[in-house]
């Protein structure tokens, strides 16, 4: 069991509300990415719910139980850091034993857990071994044994991956999907990379300034974007925004027809970037300003050239002046 | 770029550091030296360097008319005491003050630190009246408690710089992986700290070993460690520099010892953090 529901939540550091007020509901079993920009309060609320910072108001209720005043080793969470926070002085065995020795487990049965744990991660031949002589997706990977071992109701995951190369990232990324299908178990992931978001969400929370934008799945963000700031986070490259009258339209790279012969608006090409299977076109269009496209890989535009844009009218999102959704 | 040093810059430099280190090391051997003379070979004007006749009786004359060995003891047991019980009481305070900070913390360790400014003679009067009225004076326990007193600022103080580089997310992974605040304390602050812990432990049964302010002050002959024992020699009958200087040398010879062994562990300590 893992449900976590979060009423009212607030969290005030000396004069900065951090976050004003926060209602959340997350389901047993499911994956929730937080998303947001630097600051705005993911991490915070992360920590909140994993009982390292005390609420300021409301109350945090994990598994039916009102567990706001609760110590963090009282709430049966495992939490996995940037850092990782490995125990540097401790081998992998210990470290991954370390939970269990805590709950007072015996000896024998430490042993069998660690072991089963180092095969599901591949790190049966690193145990004896310091973290400092592991690579980085390997200590990622111990962090995460020493989470899975104690069995908690969720998983945190507080920007796990950014430490990582890309290439490791991209690994590291699949496993914890891969995990979180195995186990079934609730997983709350902070992430400021909204492709991390959207590939391995259940449910994403978009968190600006410490209020929830919104709340939903990667499509249905993707597609029906509630305000702007939520329109212009997800997705890459970002959505172009045209002013109209007091309107402003979202038209995303990737529902924009390109020609050289003609279309609806006419720019010239500031930037290309070829990435083989795409083309982004950096255009600077006549009357609206700087807008991106994306073209297939084949499309043949440079740096300079005149280029014509359309619009998929069916796709096209509007907001009125507040920045809501129409 | 690496900087161009000149040769004769080289010699200048090296000649200036042999001197300062030379001059400052003078003293000691010196002390060493006067220790082998006879009493009249000590004051003899001109002073002669090494060539004198070498002897062992100050050694000996100093060991029957004073028990070094009891001295020794009562060094060694205020010495390891004031530092050991100076620990337990400044790991859990550094730790506070390092991973749970609060808006007077800094204040807090100001404070403590500007408790080291005052002249140690200011509060002589109160301390020895507490201890002769608790009956303390001339007692072991009551050394080890004043020796850790006035220490513990500098135990804290090098404590909380070790602790401030230790990583606080290690800590509250501890706590995620449900270690109690003992455990936590115990189990991965204290070994992550070693070298931090080791080095202020040193440094401070080194300072507590050549405490003579207090130890004088407070013993008589029951509880007198070594420093009582080199000041018995400056005595009213006269000065005799040869004996004093055995007494000198048989006083700080374990702790130069012990810090000629441990000086690796003492500067990588007191540079710890200075470069990451």
């Amino acid at each position: 069991m893992g449900s976590i529901t979060l009423q009212k939540v607030s969290k005030v550091f000396g004069e900065a509300k951090v976050i004003p007020s926060i209602d959340l509901e997350i389901k047993d079993g499911e994956f929730v990415v937080f998303v947001g920009p630097s600051g705005c309060g993911k991490s915070t609320l992360l920590r909140l719910i994993a009982g390292l910072e005390d609420v300021s108001g409301g109350k945090i209720v994990i598994d039916g139980k009102d567990a706001t005043e609760s110590a963090p080793s009282e709430r049966r969470l495992a939490m996995v850091f940037q850092s990782y926070a490995l125990y540097p002085h401790m081998s992998v065995r210990s470290n991954i034993a370390f939970p269990l020795k805590m709950a007072g487990m015996a000896k024998p049965e430490i042993d069998k857990k660690v072991a089963d744990a180092a095969r599901v991660l591949n790190l049966t031949d690193y145990l004896d071994r310091k973290p400092r002589a592991l690579s980085g997706g390997q200590r990622q990977r111990v962090a995460i044994g020493r989470a899975i071992v104690r069995q908690p109701s969720a998983f945190l995951f507080d920007e796990p991956l950014s430490n990582l190369d890309a290439a490791l990232r991209v690994n590291m990324r699949l496993e914890i999907s891969e995990l979180h299908q195995q186990l079934k178990t609730t997983m709350i992931y902070v992430t400021h990379d909204q492709v991390e978001a959207m590939t391995m969400a259940d449910k994403i929370v978009v968190l600006n300034r410490g209020n929830i934008e919104q709340v939903g799945s990667p499509m249905e963000l993707y597609s029906k974007p509630r305000n702007l700031f939520v329109a212009g986070f997800i997705g890459s490259p970002k959505m172009n925004f045209v002013p109209q009258g007091s309107q402003t339209l979202g038209v995303r790279p990737e529902h924009i027809q390109l020609s050289m012969e003609s279309g609806e608006w006419k720019g010239k090409v500031v930037v290309a970037e070829h990435l083989g299977s795409d083309t982004f076109l950096h255009v600077n269009v006549e009357g609206i300003g700087q807008m991106t496209a994306r073209g297939d890989g084949s499309f043949p535009a440079k740096a300079g050239d005149t280029v014509y844009l359309t619009a998929d009218k069916a796709r096209i999102h509007r907001f009125n002046e507040q920045g809501l959704a129409i | 770029m690496a900087r161009r040093i000149t040769t004769q810059r080289k010699v200048i430099v090296t000649a200036v550091a042999w001197t300062i280190g030379i001059v400052l090391f003078f003293p000691i051997l010196w002390t060493f030296l006067t220790s082998f003379k006879s009493e009249a070979d000590a004051i003899a004007s001109p002073p002669q360097f090494l060539f004198f006749h070498w002897t062992t009786e100050n050694y000996l004359e100093v060991q029957s008319r004073s028990n070094y060995f009891s001295h020794f003891l009562n060094s060694v047991i205020i010495s390891f005491g004031s530092t050991l019980l100076g620990l337990i009481i400044a790991v859990p305070s550094a730790w506070a003050m390092a991973f749970s900070p609060t808006k007077r913390t800094k204040d807090v360790l100001m404070w403590m630190l500007s408790t080291k400014m005052m002249p140690a003679v200011g509060a002589l009067i109160p301390i020895y009246l507490l201890f002769r009225n608790t009956g303390l004076l001339d007692s072991r326990i009551g050394l080890v408690v004043v020796l850790m007193l006035i220490n513990l600022p500098i135990i804290i103080w090098m404590l909380y710089t070790y602790f401030k580089e230790i990583p606080g997310e290690i800590l509250e992974a501890a706590r995620m992986d449900g270690a109690s605040l003992s455990k936590e304390i115990i189990y991965v602050l204290t070994p992550m700290a070693v070298p931090g812990i080791a080095s202020t432990l040193l440094l401070n049964i080194i300072l507590s070993w050549n405490e003579a302010f207090w130890t004088l002050n407070l013993t008589a002959s029951k509880a007198a460690p070594l420093t009582t024992f080199i000041a018995s020699y400056s005595s009213p009958e006269g000065l005799f520099y040869a004996k004093l200087s055995a007494a000198s040398t048989m006083a700080i010879a374990p702790i130069l010892i012990l810090g000629w062994f441990s000086q690796k562990q003492l500067v990588r300590g007191l540079t710890f953090g200075a470069v990451k």
